[in-house]
């Protein structure tokens, strides 16, 4: 609790124990009027002075009919009409609302800025033999710094001395440790777990990965979402409104009994109309709906998610359509051996060794997914006389046997009989001493999220899922099938992304979004074309961060779906939001004006409605560990 | 020229209050309110000096919402 929250809740139990104290004391003794009056003004200035002097000083700014301004209309009159306990009730029921208002909405603000908060207090730099913590901001380009286990990264660099494992999981949500050593490059932001290391800085802090990404994240609640707009502009129309309505409720009803000949009630009227007023506060929906957002984007930060605005949220809800970039984005866009198929008699490890072998010296990234594959220390003894045989492949004599690795060119020029043809991916064909051993598919991997991602975004109100992809019809297809996506279009020059896309947006009912996902490296106008712009793996490159409207730390395709699945829940709640304070104040609003919701209930429409308005909004925020 | 300033306000209706005060003052372009990150962004217009204006922008705001606080 700040010290105003404590200040108030002290002015609450005083004013309370007060009036207890008051209304046992008036069941024993009879008291002179003005008295009374005297000993209920004591708690009520207790509980209302600030309220009363922010009311009088809003009177002379022109500030009418703000909140305060009203609370101090409402308990004067209940006290000027001789109902002391109730003016000094109403006015400490006010007080415990705002004051459990402010506890809630501070204490939803704190939980999701500390989701989002990656900021490094300090860097350790050395100064004459001795570490000193100085402000990053201050650390010029090229500064060697320390980083000590359980520090943050301040500042983005190559690690100079030490080696140690890093916890990114504030900026990706990741929670398997990053190991690095001499010569890595290391991101600000990321915690350092295990040893001391040197780092020196290649960036300034201003223009560090942390740096950047908490100014998307702080910028982010500026850019305001419809729904958002919406409110602002309904608090605008609607404020006039209820104070005229309230006007003509304290008036019109008294002259017309005057004219029809009853008794005009001036006093009841004008508290019904004072009722009234207070109910319709529209601060419930002001607040819900940017905390409800905020709550969302925080929720999706944590998970690695970064949303540049409130607008990009509510996009994504509304997306029908998601087009997929295939390289890099369902794919990991690095070579591996997928296939290894062995004839007449070899082993796979045969295989799998001649090839690792006749490739050893070469660093293609056929050769070195194959290297990789094999896995053990290649001992270079055992082979002599590689041979690159241009757009063929390699020739080389492994433990003095002639060996040729490579394509189905290079087995004809050999004459030797290849038994098994494969046209998927890339093959490397291998025989040995005029033999055939068999052939190795090398090809692009599918992600292990893929397909659960893709099947998850349909649950989530997707309609359909496009691939786009420069390969062979052979290779998306066979992709496509694999991962179970709805649309293929292959052979496509970059350019052709963008025109695909269009068509797609042409395609499409106005209200229904389309999203692109690409790794950010080579399709920024496909990202800008489309409704949302999805960039993966962008940890570390400055052009994705730019170009993106949401930003994918790292490059899981279950992000995707769990960033739709975020905003779709966040937008649920946006409207519950809504649809419970309109409805709430509405009904209120009725009774006070037919004269059956006293100023209790007054008090409930107004400051009950935001508290369940705020702690509904704060769901948002738990999504996170149901998915986990 | 865009500038951030860290703001004190307590109740997002009064957030909404001083953003619109604050659009209204002459020097300001556009200016945005958060009131989850208490914070204002100010787009100032061509060769506005911005001390001067935000002075005014705390005027304008302190004349709507009197318990909030802009730290200029």
């Amino acid at each position: 609790m700040s010290k105003k929250q404590k200040n108030v809740l002290w002015r609450i139990i005083v004013s309370a124990v007060l009036i207890i104290g008051l209304s046992v004391l008036g069941k024993f003794i009879t008291l002179n009027k003005y008295i009374w009056l005297v000993l209920n003004l004591v708690p009520y200035f207790i509980i209302g002075y600030d309220i009363l002097k922010k009311a009088v000083k809003g009177i002379f700014k022109g500030q009418v009919f703000d909140e305060n301004f009203l609370m101090a209309v409402a308990t004067v009159g209940a006290i000027a009409l001789g109902d002391y306990k109730e003016g000094v009730a109403v006015m400490l029921f006010y007080q415990i609302g705002e004051l459990f208002q402010s506890i809630a909405v501070g204490k939803s603000r704190r939980n999701i800025s500390a989701l989002m908060d990656i900021r490094p207090d300090y860097a350790n730099v050395e100064v004459d033999g001795k570490l000193q913590k100085v402000d990053p901001d201050e650390v010029s380009v090229g500064t060697e710094i320390t980083v000590n286990p359980g520090e943050k990264i301040p500042i983005d660099g190559v690690v100079t001395s030490g080696d140690t494992s890093l916890n990114t999981s504030a900026l990706t949500g990741e929670s398997l440790p990053r190991n690095v050593k001499t010569g890595d490059e290391v991101i600000s932001g990321c915690i350092n777990m295990t040893g001391v290391i040197k780092v020196k800085t290649t960036k300034e802090f201003g223009d560090s990965t942390v740096s950047k990404i908490l100014d998307l994240v702080e910028n982010s609640s500026m850019k305001k979402s419809r729904s958002e707009n919406f409110i602002t502009k309904f608090a605008k129309y609607y404020t006039p409104a209820v104070c005229f309505s309230a006007l003509a409720l304290a008036i019109l009803p008294p002259v017309i009994r005057l004219i029809a000949g009853y008794a005009p009630m001036w006093g009841n009227w004008i508290f019904r109309a004072l009722t009234f007023l207070v109910v319709s506060c529209p601060c419930a929906l002001v607040i819900s709906v940017p905390l409800s957002f905020f709550a969302g984007i925080g929720c999706a930060s944590a998970n690695g998610i970064l949303v540049k605005g409130s607008n990009y949220l509510e996009g994504l809800s509304e997306t029908k359509y998601v087009v997929f970039d295939k390289t890099g984005t369902l794919t990991k866009g690095v070579f591996e051996v997928t296939g290894v198929y062995p004839e007449n008699g070899y082993t796979k490890d045969d295989l799998i060794r001649l090839a690792a072998y006749a490739e050893s010296a070469s660093s293609h990234p056929i050769s070195l997914s194959l290297k990789k594959y094999y896995g053990k220390d290649i001992d270079e003894n055992d082979v002599t006389d590689i041979k690159e045989i241009a757009g063929h492949g390699v020739s080389a004599a492994v433990d003095g046997k002639k060996v040729f690795a490579g394509n189905l060119k290079l087995m004809k020029e050999e004459n030797i009989a290849v038994a098994n043809e494969h046209n998927e991916g890339t093959v490397v064909y291998v025989s040995e001493n005029g033999k055939y051993v068999g052939c190795i598919v090398i090809s692009d991997v599918v992600k292990p999220n893929t397909k659960l991602a893709l099947s998850e975004l349909k649950k989530h109100g997707v309609k359909k899922t496009v691939m786009l992809t420069g390969d062979s019809k052979a290779a998306a297809d066979r992709v496509a099938a694999e991962i179970g996506i709805d649309e293929v279009h292959s052979e496509l020059l970059p350019a052709d992304k963008v025109s695909e896309v269009e068509k797609l947006l042409d395609k499409k009912e106005p209200k229904e979004k389309l999203a692109f996902v690409g790794d950010g490296i080579n399709d920024a106008p496909v990202l800008s074309r489309a409704d949302i712009g999805i960039a993966m793996g962008a940890l570390g490159s400055d052009a994705a961060i730019e170009a993106a409207d949401i930003v994918l730390m790292d490059d899981d395709p279950a992000k995707i779906s769990l960033a739709k699945k975020i905003s779709v829940h966040t937008l649920k709640i946006v409207k519950e939001n809504i649809t419970f304070a309109l409805l709430v104040k509405a009904v209120c609003l009725i009774l006070s004006a037919v004269g059956i919701a006293n100023m209790g209930v007054a008090i409930f429409a107004d400051v009950g409605v935001m508290v369940v308005a705020v702690i509904n909004a704060t769901r948002a925020l738990r999504l996170k560990n149901k998915t986990e | 020229m865009k500038k951030t300033y860290n703001i004190e306000v307590d109740c997002a209706n009064c957030a909404a209050k001083m953003e619109e005060a604050a659009q209204k003052t002459d020097g300001v372009r556009e200016a945005v309110v958060s009131f989850m990150t208490q914070k204002m962004k100010v787009e100032f217009d061509d060769g506005a000096d911005a001390a001067a204006v935000m002075k005014k922008v705390l005027k304008n705001c302190k004349k709507v919402e009197d318990d909030c606080e802009i730290y200029i």
